[in-house]
């Protein structure tokens, strides 16, 4: 067995099969990382388009608090749809796609670690994802009428899970063994780093997830549904995956991604890697909160957070403010050492020659940065929400959360899409086309939330009706917010198949955006083995310390005049 | 701007050991997840007054036991396939994988000779549906388990003794072994 393993060329004679059958044969069976990430994460943007239709559809139904546009007997399946679509149809996927598109790249490898894993994991993940659709849409789901189509609901997520799991077992064993000579564990780039860190949490996560599910199954099948509710007491106990901390797994490639981007924006090397990794690294706290099932914290405020009491008193606050600081205020200072280190990066500078260093902003930075935040601010949410004496359990407060983490999580991975383009399709997004949808996006994703962050301090109910028509206004706003997002995605999605499309040959350099990581070593696209030589590593900023020593060369007169 | 030197060919490394103990971890997290589970509707149905076990259903002890004592045989098979492997020892890799992909079969025939002897239905409450959702998610881990032997057996007959897959393999029967201690302890002993 050896670190890196080439891809043997595709020698099959294909000429008597049409070339559309021929294509989509060669993507049905690729081994290629970069084809499977791109079938990923195009599935995670066709699961995240259609999550946004439902939440449009929910956010209609929202408009009136007392009347019903829809059936009333399809809220629970919308409701189901939603948490569904956000966490299994948009997050996960979008997040795992482009992990496996790129962390080969970053790492030197020649091809992802257990490819024809990694192929059974993203086909087993897209049947699943049809199946939940068909099972949802025939009154399955979370308490749903139809006893088959709730097995099958259950059975399409424990598909989906295994998949996700053999994708996150290739993302470790990647990072793990198929480095390029001289990188060590220190100068794993950010971003690969942090898809190693999602591996590990989809490997502690998803099996905990697919144990409930065969409970569940057994239980529903077998017809007694006497340990777990039957359908109603999904949620119970399956819940805690389609709610925070949990879904916090899915934006850490997210938040990986903006800790790549800093440097390389602000022309910098990052001071103080160790703590960026252990920054990334907290987040996987969250894991943690996931696999113990914890689904509600309850932390009672009794009057001060300050107030402690004594004896028994202390105690009991210990035992209620321990594991809610533990799995969700630990994450938000994981991903709050990210903001230091960004701001630390843009202090403004001067190079050698006196003039100011000025930051190369780019559309993939403003994803970056805007996705970076809305998680942020999601985190902060669900940390806010199990403050009992708050009494935002139970409002649309939570629904809030997710929106924001998930959204923000694919505005980041949006921005990997357009800041990789180069190496993944040979095409470079035009910036002025590109950076506008950064802004509407994070515009849409303010407006589909922060309105419930504030319903829910109004008492809205998490469900789709309400009394009270003041909060009619703040349902309204998020109608639109989740249009704005739509057009964002819609149009980011249409810009980027056009822009692939209509591209002519490879029309992108193989460096544009000053890259400090070794996939910016090779061409773009980068071809089927990703390097033709895999290069030798002596830093963490590979392709800085190339330029630098470029611009020595230049700088230096040659005395002997020998070439 | 000049191109990044090419580096050195690259050192071998584990990559079926770094997979196994992954796939290693998944097997412990799904069991220690139920197990978890069940613990918790364990202690529900007590602190209601109610008795978890029903009183018509007696667990037979002595082939769970015989289980536990079992995995003591597969794990040294496993060990002894790996040493053999690491010496060129074809004969006795092939034997020694042969005899632990047998025993897995008698672990799973034990199993469902449980089942025969428990006589439970799988409709009989909570305890019933637990019950077998948990044994038989411990048989599919098993079946994995023996096809991975099988697996190896045949790639050694062949001429293909790659330590690294016995080292994994190993690892992977160490990791259901611990994973059955749980069940027998949680479900057979602690009942």
């Amino acid at each position: 067995m050896t670190t890196i393993e080439s891809v043997p060329a595709d020698t099959s004679d294909t000429s008597d099969t049409p070339p559309f059958l021929a294509a989509l044969a060669d993507w049905i069976t690729s081994t290629d990382h970069k084809k499977l990430g791109r079938l990923l994460a195009g599935g995670g943007l066709l699961g995240l388009l259609t999550t946004i239709v439902v939440n449009l559809l929910i956010a209609v139904e929202r408009v009136d608090g007392s009347g019903a546009a829809l059936d009333v007997d399809s809220w629970s399946q919308l409701i189901t749809a939603q948490r569904v679509g956000l966490v299994f149809g948009a997050g996960l996927p979008l997040a795992a796609g482009l992990a496996v598109a790129v962390t080969p790249l970053q790492l030197g490898a020649r091809s992802i670690a257990f490819p024809r894993l990694v192929g059974t994991g993203v086909w087993m993940w897209f049947g699943g994802f049809v199946l939940s659709i068909i099972s949802i849409s025939a009154n399955g789901g979370f308490g749903g009428g139809d006893p088959d189509m709730v097995d099958l609901f259950l059975a399409a997520h424990g598909l989906m899970a295994l998949g996700l799991l053999s994708v996150g077992v290739a993302l470790v064993t990647s990072v793990l063994t198929t480095r390029a000579p001289g990188m060590t564990m220190r100068r794993v780039p950010f971003f690969a780093w942090s898809t190693m860190v999602f591996g590990i949490g989809l490997v502690l996560v998803m099996p905990v997830f697919v144990g409930t599910l065969i409970y569940l199954f057994v239980d529903h099948r077998s017809g007694t549904r006497e340990a777990f509710g039957g359908n109603d007491g999904i949620a119970t106990w399956a819940g805690w995956m389609f709610t925070q901390p949990a879904t916090f797994l899915l934006a850490i490639p997210a938040l990986g991604l903006f800790a790549d981007l800093l440097p390389t924006t602000f022309k910098k090397r990052t001071p103080l890697r160790g703590a960026v990794f252990a920054g990334l690294s907290l987040v996987l706290v969250s894991a943690l909160g996931a696999v113990t099932q914890q689904i509600r914290f309850d932390v009672p405020w009794s009057g001060s957070l300050l107030y402690i009491g004594d004896g028994d008193d202390v105690r009991e606050k210990v035992n209620d403010v321990l594991p809610w600081g533990f799995f969700h205020v630990l994450p938000i200072v994981g991903a709050g050492i990210l903001f230091l280190m960004a701001a630390f990066l843009a202090k403004p500078e001067k190079d050698e020659s006196g003039q100011t260093i000025r930051p190369n902003i780019t559309a993939a930075f403003l994803f970056a940065f805007f996705g970076y935040g809305m998680v942020l601010v999601g985190m902060h949410g669900a940390a806010i929400e199990p403050i009992v004496d708050l009494d935002l359990i139970g409002t649309v407060f939570g629904e809030a959360v997710l929106v924001y983490v998930v959204y923000g999580a694919a505005l980041g991975v949006l921005g990997g899409l357009a800041y990789w383009a180069p190496k993944l399709w040979g095409v470079e997004l035009d910036l002025k086309k590109t950076a506008p949808l950064a802004l509407l996006g994070v515009g849409g994703v303010v407006l589909a939330s922060f309105p419930h962050y504030i319903a829910g301090f109004l008492d809205q109910p998490a469900g789709l009706a309400y009394d009270d028509s003041d909060l009619q206004i703040w349902n309204i706003v998020v109608l639109v917010g989740h249009a704005l997002f739509f057009l964002a995605a819609f149009a980011f999605v249409g810009l980027l198949v056009s822009t692939v499309v209509g591209r002519d040959g490879s029309s992108a350099p193989d460096d544009p955006s000053d890259g400090h990581t070794i996939e910016w070593a090779t061409t773009s696209p980068a071809p089927t083995d990703n390097f033709v030589d895999v290069p030798a590593i002596t830093s963490a900023e590979p392709m800085l310390d190339l330029r630098g020593a470029s611009a020595s060369d230049q700088a230096t007169p040659n005395p002997g005049g020998a070439s | 701007m000049e191109a990044l030197p090419a580096g050195a060919p690259p050192a071998p490394k584990n990559q079926t050991l770094v997979g196994a103990t992954l796939a290693s971890v998944a097997i412990l997290m799904l069991t220690g997840g139920m197990l978890g589970v069940w613990a918790v509707q364990r202690r529900q149905a007590i602190d209601l007054g109610q008795s978890w076990l029903p009183s018509d259903v007696t667990i037979p002890e002595v082939p769970t036991n015989v289980m536990l004592i079992a995995f003591i045989g597969v794990v040294s098979f496993a060990h002894w396939a790996s040493w053999a492997a690491r010496r060129d020892d074809k004969a006795n890799t092939v034997f020694a994988l042969g005899a632990t992909a047998f025993v897995a079969l008698l672990i799973i025939n034990a199993q469902a000779f449980v089942y025969t002897q428990m006589e439970l239905p799988i409709s009989q409450g909570p305890y019933g549906a637990m019950f077998f959702a948990i044994t038989g998610t411990f048989i599919a881990v098993m079946i994995g388990g023996t096809i991975f032997s099988l697996v190896a057996v045949f790639r050694v007959a062949g001429g293909r003794s790659d330590r690294h897959i016995l080292a994994a393999h190993t690892l992977v029967w160490y990791a259901i072994g611990v994973a059955y201690c749980g069940i027998w302890f949680l479900v057979y002993v602690t009942k």
